[in-house]
């Protein structure tokens, strides 16, 4: 059903549309006024600027590396694997590839690649990562000349990636391990 | 053959146009910069030619101020794909940018823009008649627009035609009607003499200020400005008369509107603000020296900026009308008003002699 709105009939002065204009001279001027003077802009000029993305930010997922700079990935294929848009590809170092360069670890990738044009930033390979290696950071304006160039191989993405903010399962384990080798056994 | 006469008004032409063509240009990237300025934002200040940051400190603060802009908008204007769309009347969709462009250019022939510099007259025709020459080329500009909305044979572009062509025309009756009390108080139609009179006067706008009124708000019905740009409705009418056009046809569309901008910014200032006069510092009168003269021109250009300005602002400050309170404003309100107004000074100036 229509309504129907009661409008107050136009007093004189607004007929003359004189409070209208006085009102929007009042209003421009005083937003010209705080953007040329005062320099308040809501415009964040992007390059130049740009926003803090908050910590819970999915952006590309790069590889990262222990405290004590080892590659942390284990070469298991699970992101790989759970990778919806197959973005991932792991070559493994097979029987006589290069051992992995920390201890409690058989082997690491020989190679390691992410097609940023794929990868839909999803997180999944973070969530599978049982040795937390591959973590979603906080870049979001990915840039290259080429889809070659968009595929970043894994020393791109551990100097991307940097250090892992997280807790060191293995060094942990090897501690417990060592203090219960060395237990004061008493007969 | 006069060839003095010839070279000289080929020269006035040549500077004329591109000085016209130069403000439009300017003009528009005004528009977007007091746009931003209004709506808090930055405006255009990325656009630069690769050799601007190779100058040391007037590149970037020319391109912070986006002074590059304008070069770009037009580049692209020619480069882009002059499309013709299927189901066009092709000659009538040729023909109807140039019919828009020629009054718009026309119209700022008989504006005096500066005194004399040496014995050149500052005015590309001296027409005794110059008011009706200008109203006679302005009332061809609608014919530009209506065949547009016409040729285009698509729905938007006809609505905007009628709307320009029934608000253009009523306008037109106001706009006339509002300059005959400054022709009864200067009882000239040159507008060069007009200038001499105020010059001796004082400005006609202390004289008749309804006229101004009227005169003004027509005139931004007449270039088709908000808040009353029915026509190019964008949210109405997708993009109004031009909705169909691109490329450089847009281009001639768009520097019609400009144009027209400038030209009625100039007559107002030519009719009511004492054209390229000054009442002090000896302003007043025709420049005997160089200086003077191009003294006279700043002076003129600076009072035709202001209302270029004031184009601009009116703008980013009102909404549109509505097509009956637009006819309701013309017809019923500044037709009577300029009536009265011709009826008041007549009897003013009999009372006077």
């Amino acid at each position: 059903m229509a309504i129907t709105v009661d409008r107050k009939p136009l007093t004189f002065w607004e007929k003359l549309y004189l409070p209208a204009i006085i009102g929007g001279i009042k209003v421009t001027t005083k937003h010209a006024w705080n953007t040329l003077v005062k320099g308040k802009v809501v415009t964040m000029e992007y390059p130049e600027q740009k926003w803090t993305v908050p910590d819970h930010y999915r952006g590309a997922p790069y590889l990262v590396k222990d405290q004590e700079g080892h590659t942390k990935c284990v070469s298991c294929q699970l992101c790989e694997f759970v990778c919806p848009p197959k973005a991932i590809r792991i070559t493994p170092p097979g029987d006589a590839g290069a051992k992995a360069d920390r201890t409690n670890a058989e082997k690491m990738p020989a190679e390691f690649e992410i097609n940023m044009l794929r990868c839909i930033y999803c997180g999944f390979c973070q969530e599978v990562c049982p040795e937390e290696a591959i973590f979603l950071q906080k870049d979001y304006s990915l840039v290259g000349t080429s889809r070659a160039e968009m595929i970043y191989n894994k020393e791109k993405l551990l100097s991307l990636g940097g250090v892992s903010p997280g807790i060191q399962k293995w060094k942990l384990k090897l501690d417990e391990a060592k203090a219960q080798e060395n237990f004061p056994v008493k007969l | 053959m006069d060839w003095n006469f010839i070279i000289f008004s080929l020269v006035k032409l040549a500077i004329i146009v591109g000085v016209v063509q130069g403000l439009v240009a300017y003009s528009v990237l005004a528009e977007r910069k007091i746009s931003a300025w209004i709506q808090d934002r930055v405006g255009p200040n990325r656009c630069a030619p690769p050799f601007a940051k190779y100058i040391p400190v007037l590149g970037p603060l020319l391109t912070r101020w986006g002074m590059f802009q304008p070069l770009a908008d037009g580049l692209k204007f020619m480069f882009k794909e002059d499309f013709t769309p299927a189901g066009v009347k092709k000659i009538y969709f040729f023909l109807a940018p140039a019919i828009a462009v020629i009054p718009a250019m026309l119209t700022v022939a008989v504006i005096p823009f500066g005194s004399v510099m040496g014995n050149q007259k500052m005015v590309l025709a001296d027409l005794n008649v110059g008011i009706l020459y200008t109203f006679g080329i302005v009332s061809m500009g609608v014919y530009g627009i209506v065949l547009a909305g016409y040729a285009a044979n698509s729905k938007y572009p006809m609505f905007g035609g009628i709307r320009s062509s029934a608000q253009m025309i009523s306008y037109e009756i106001a706009m006339g009607m509002s300059v005959i009390p400054v022709l009864l108080i200067v009882g000239n139609l040159n507008l060069g003499k007009i200038i001499s009179w105020q010059a001796d006067h004082g400005w006609l706008v202390m004289y008749a200020p309804i006229a101004f009124v009227i005169f003004m708000v027509s005139s931004f019905a007449e270039t088709n400005r908000t808040p009353f740009d029915l026509p190019e409705a964008e949210t109405e009418l997708v993009g109004g008369y031009h909705t169909e056009y691109g490329s450089m046809k847009f281009a001639l569309f768009f520097l019609a509107e400009y144009s027209n901008m400038v030209s009625s910014s100039a007559m107002m200032v030519t009719l009511f603000f004492g054209g390229w006069t000054l009442p002090f510092w000896g302003l007043d009168h025709a420049a005997t020296s160089l200086g003077m003269g191009i003294a006279h021109i700043l002076v003129f250009l600076v009072k035709m900026l202001f209302f270029m300005v004031v184009f601009i602002w009116v703008r980013w400050m009102f909404p549109r009308f509505r097509y009956d309170q637009l006819m309701d404003l013309g017809w019923r309100t500044f037709l009577p008003l300029a009536l009265v107004n011709i009826l008041i000074t007549a009897l003013w100036l009999w009372m006077r002699s």
